[in-house]
């Protein structure tokens, strides 16, 4: 029988606040544990919780960049379960009315084309802390610098088909709460985390099948792995005259292996009521109106316009928009350097990215920035120096040896583009092979490479390789 | 000369202001009532001497330099559910026993910068769950009336204190009458402010969306003095308003025109004492002597409203209570197994009998497949409840009633009946659940019993409502009697 996959993700975007959710303390990764927890934070008797009101400005922002509808009035609301790092024995999340809901993003599918994804909802909620089974001796100790630390929780249709689409739904979800600056996006420290709802069905079957939820995937080629084996299990427990039972289960990427880890009897009911301590969220629409006129242009229209207005190709123009602080690099490139921006993202992707993966920096590290990139490709454009030479001249202002017209003209990289001294070089380099000039009239044109060769190396690469060409064929021809 | 402490304290502020006595004295007087009379009531669970006597030492002072304000250096007692820095703060319960607080509640500190002086912590119901002052882990207030008899609650202990001259006024706190009722059962000035008037910060939490501070004065007048204090918005608690705080002690003294006084008539159906009925209507009938219009109104959902908060309240404390988990502060059970051990042992030995029974009925209440018809139509009908009050208000200025349906009962009548027990706020609930401001004053007694007339006023009413109370007390000397033993 043929199976088709349908997968929903959950992803949780820690947002880039300053201080928590619902209180002062400072959400900085990686404190000494339980620095960063206030009385409000650690659940102590009397405390109340107070909105950040910049974790609704930001939710706003991801609402509207996914066309979702802003609630004019949204609820907190309490999840209750005990757990040691939940310190108030409940979670503040939102349930029944979320702050943003109904929307969607397209992604651009693996073999081609676009499909957009529904965005049910995304809601506000607070973090819990950690609970640390090492190190203890059998005890569990507890970390509450993450507790009430701001999360949106962005909640996906069941529309995704393959791990692939999974994937790129992820990455573009990835790119755009970065791309708003709302999160760091940092899987590592947990910044950017997915859980994936995942069902089988006969092709053809409108009818969803039992889904597993799969928690905690903290890497793109984890989320794609573990999807792909939880498929696979299902398939042959399906095809093997099984049934897929509901059930939360965790994937172990260091057998490879998804295991059970709570089923649905065992679910908590988490008594969720309206938080008494929180007023409702009330937005107005001006409110609304000022953050969409805040917006950045957003990574699609961007990417569109790069292919418009610079005429680069479709890949192109979605490597330089695959990060804001990228594009922003790229055209504050082209804008210091009009009609070269082919050349200018040639270089952005190339040697630059190079570099800056080689060292482990982000662009906005560059140790060469946007104007200084500008002037090197200017040179260029303007054949002062050679695509080769121009390697040179950048690793030298890498280096910090300034910028590409100090390097040329202090290491003399200008090529030589009098046509006198042109002339006379060539006329050497055929008077000292008169073999080869014979040969070359006899019709063995491509002995032109040779002759080019040795121009350049009379040279010192300095020749501007066209010019030369035209020159050799005038005295040979 | 009456006694210091059958003053009021605008009349200690007198002394004060005179220099007829420091605050040192007063503070000394107050701690040795405590020290004489508090072990056959019980009022207190912590007695904050030195505190007390360092904070009168700093308000006389400020006096001395010329910096006095109206309440510098009055000695007044906290209900022990309001966290004071540095001090154990136990709620009445065996699970806060050895709790000390490392901040002070927004009530705590205004009344210290106003310059008031904290005698003590006093007695309450276990996280302010009952209606007598039984359910407190530090065992039983009496009435200083009757030591037979229970003060009421949850706030018996600050009733008690005040009622028998070893404070001259208690903070309290009110979810469903607990201001108001100990305050009829001991014959005091009992105020509840409208819900978000006072910040909520640092008041160990029972039910969020009803809890509210406020006092246990000897008068209206020293109710407008103290709500002054405490009375603002607070950045600290969201439910706070930013509603413009009025000058309560001028209003006392305002003409309010010809009042329009409310009568509802469900607050005088066959559940209230005859007796108690006729010295409210006496009350009734001293405004109309001074010029106010009675008219009957009706609260048809009155009635539901002892349900719908045995609904809503336990649900808020089955979730408020959770943080209770032994994990980081709070009783822990001795040497537990597991996580599930330390839980079931540390709360089931930390929490009584009356607390199980509301985390029991809120858990229950919020549980999927019981949610919509407990939870969700007790907030139907807490809409209900609040716009039958809206569609008064329409018509009159205040409404007024009883109190309770029974002066103060005896030490143990009501323990084994909780329904009987929850029906003694069959007439302080419903201001909760619209979150309205009352107060009760006493207005009679019943066989040497005090009874309580309660003044019901619209949202952020409060100074209609003190002053119709100070008139009534200008008229009047009820609030000026003590118990004969405490005299």
């Amino acid at each position: 029988m043929s199976w088709e996959t349908v997968i929903g993700l959950e992803i949780h975007a820690q947002l880039s606040t300053r201080s928590k959710i619902f209180s002062g303390s400072a959400t900085t990764y990686g404190a000494e544990p339980n620095t960063q927890a206030s009385l409000v934070d650690l659940g102590y008797p009397g405390v109340l919780p107070v909105l950040n009101a910049e974790v609704v400005s930001m939710a706003i922002r991801f609402g509207l960049a996914t066309d979702c509808n802003i609630a004019p009035r949204s609820v907190f609301a309490r999840k209750n379960y005990f757990y040691p790092d939940l310190p108030k024995g409940y979670q503040i999340s939102q349930y029944e009315l979320p702050i943003v809901h109904g929307g969607s993003l397209d992604i651009d599918l693996p073999e081609g084309g676009r499909k957009r994804i529904g965005i049910t909802r995304a809601h506000l909620e607070e973090d819990a802390g950690k609970s640390l089974h090492e190190d203890f001796h059998g005890m569990t100790g507890i970390d509450l610098n993450r507790a009430g630390t701001p999360l949106l929780e962005i909640v996906s249709e069941p529309d995704l088909r393959s791990p692939e689409e999974a994937v790129a739904y992820l990455r573009r979800i990835h790119q755009l709460v970065r791309w708003l600056g709302i999160c760091d996006g940092n899987m590592q420290e947990g910044s950017f985390r997915c859980d994936a709802n995942i069902s089988i069905r006969p092709r053809g079957e409108t009818r969803l099948g039992t889904r597993t939820e799969l928690k905690n995937l903290n890497s793109f080629r984890f989320i794609d792995r573990a999807i792909r084996h939880e498929v696979e299990r299902q398939i042959e427990l399906v095809e093997d005259g099984g049934k897929v039972v509901q059930e939360t289960r965790l994937y172990d990427p260091e057998r490879d292996i998804t295991r059970p880890m709570r089923s649905k009897e065992e679910a908590n009911d988490y008594r969720y009521f309206p938080d008494p301590d929180l007023l409702p969220v009330l937005i107005e629409t001006a409110t609304i109106e000022a953050i969409r006129a805040s917006l950045p242009e957003l990574p699609t229209a961007r990417r569109e316009r790069f292919v418009r207005e610079y005429g680069l190709s479709e890949y192109d123009a979605g490597v330089l928009t695959s990060s804001r602080e990228l594009a922003d690099y790229f055209e504050a490139a082209v804008e210091a350097v009009p009609g070269a921006a082919k050349l200018v993202a040639n270089w952005t992707m190339g040697e630059l990215t190079a570099v800056l993966k080689r060292e482990g920096l982000d662009i906005t590290d560059s140790r060469v920035d946007a104007r200084a990139l500008a002037g090197l490709v200017a040179r260029i454009h303007d054949e002062t120096i050679s695509g080769k030479i121009a390697k040179e001249v950048f690793e030298a202002m890498w280096a910090g040896a300034g910028d590409a017209d100090s390097v040329i003209e202090a290491r003399g990289l200008k090529q030589i583009t009098d046509t006198g001294a042109l002339e006379a070089i060539v006329a050497e380099v055929v008077a000292d092979h008169p073999e080869q000039a014979a040969e070359y009239r006899a019709g063995k044109h491509k002995l032109m490479g040779f002759f080019v060769g040795q121009v350049m190396k009379r040279t010192q690469g300095k020749a501007n390789p066209g010019q030369v060409n035209g020159l050799i064929k005038a005295v040979l021809e | 000369m009456t006694a210091l402490h059958a003053e009021t304290l605008a009349e200690l502020a007198g002394r004060l202001a005179r220099g007829d006595c420091s605050s040192v004295e007063l503070t000394r007087h107050f701690l040795s009532r405590i020290a004489a009379h508090d072990a056959g009531l019980n009022c207190f669970i912590s007695v904050l001497e030195a505190r007390a006597l360092a904070q009168a030492e700093a308000a006389d002072r400020r006096r001395a330099r010329g910096e006095a304000g109206p309440l510098s250096g009055l000695p007044i007692a906290h209900k022990d559910i309001f966290c004071a820095r540095d001090t154990r703060t136990t709620c009445g319960s065996r699970m806060l026993e050895g709790f000390v607080s490392p901040y002070d509640a927004a009530v705590v500190e205004r009344l210290d910068a106003a310059g008031v002086v904290t005698l003590g912590k006093t007695n309450m119901d276990e996280f302010a769950m009952g209606s007598s002052n039984e359910t407190s882990y530090f065992g039983p207030v009496r009435n200083p009336w009757d030591p037979a008899r229970v003060p009421g609650g949850s706030s018996g202990g600050s009733a008690a204190a005040v009622a028998a001259g070893l404070a001259p006024a208690a903070t309290g706190t009110d979810t469903g009458g607990s201001i108001r009722q100990p305050a009829a059962l001991t014959g005091l000035t009992g105020l509840k402010p409208t819900y978000g008037r006072v910040s909520r910060w640092g008041m160990v939490a029972f039910a969020s969306s009803l809890d509210q501070a406020g006092t246990l004065t000897r008068s209206a007048e020293d109710a407008a003095l103290l709500l002054a204090a405490i009375a603002g918005a607070d950045r600290r608690d969201s439910t706070s308003v930013e509603a413009a705080v009025p000058d309560y002690r001028e209003a006392l003294d305002a003409e309010p025109g010809r009042l329009r006084i409310g009568v509802p008539r469900g607050f005088f159906d066959e559940g209230l004492e005859a007796g108690v009925a006729v010295a409210v209507r006496e009350a009734l009938g001293e405004y109309e002597r001074q010029g106010a219009a009675l008219v009957e109104v009706d609260l048809p959902n009155l009635q539901l409203s002892v349900p719908t908060y045995y609904v809503v309240a336990p649900a808020e404390a089955s979730s408020n209570l959770s943080r209770f988990d032994g994990v980081r502060f709070g009783h822990r059970c001795e040497a537990p197994q597991d996580l599930l051990d330390l839980y079931e042992r540390s709360r089931g030995e930390g929490f009584g009998a009356e607390v199980k029974r509301r985390i029991m009925t809120g858990t229950y209440v919020l549980s999927a497949g019981y949610y919509d018809a407990y939870y969700l139509k007790a907030q139907q009908v807490r809409q209900l409840i609040t716009a039958d009050f809206a569609r008064a208000f329409e018509r009159v200025d205040l409404l007024m009633g009883p109190t309770t349906p029974t002066p103060a009962f005896e030490l143990g009548a009501k323990t084994a009946d909780p329904v009987q027990m929850y029906l003694n706020d069959i007439y302080t609930i419903g201001v909760n659940l619209a979150g309205l401001p009352g107060i009760s004053i006493p207005c009679g007694e019943v066989a040497g019993l005090p009874v309580g007339l309660q003044i019901i006023a619209p949202h952020f009413g409060e100074a209609a409502l003190l002053g119709a109370a100070h008139r009534y007390q200008r008229a009047t000397d009820w609030h000026r009697r003590l118990p004969a033993a405490y005299a």
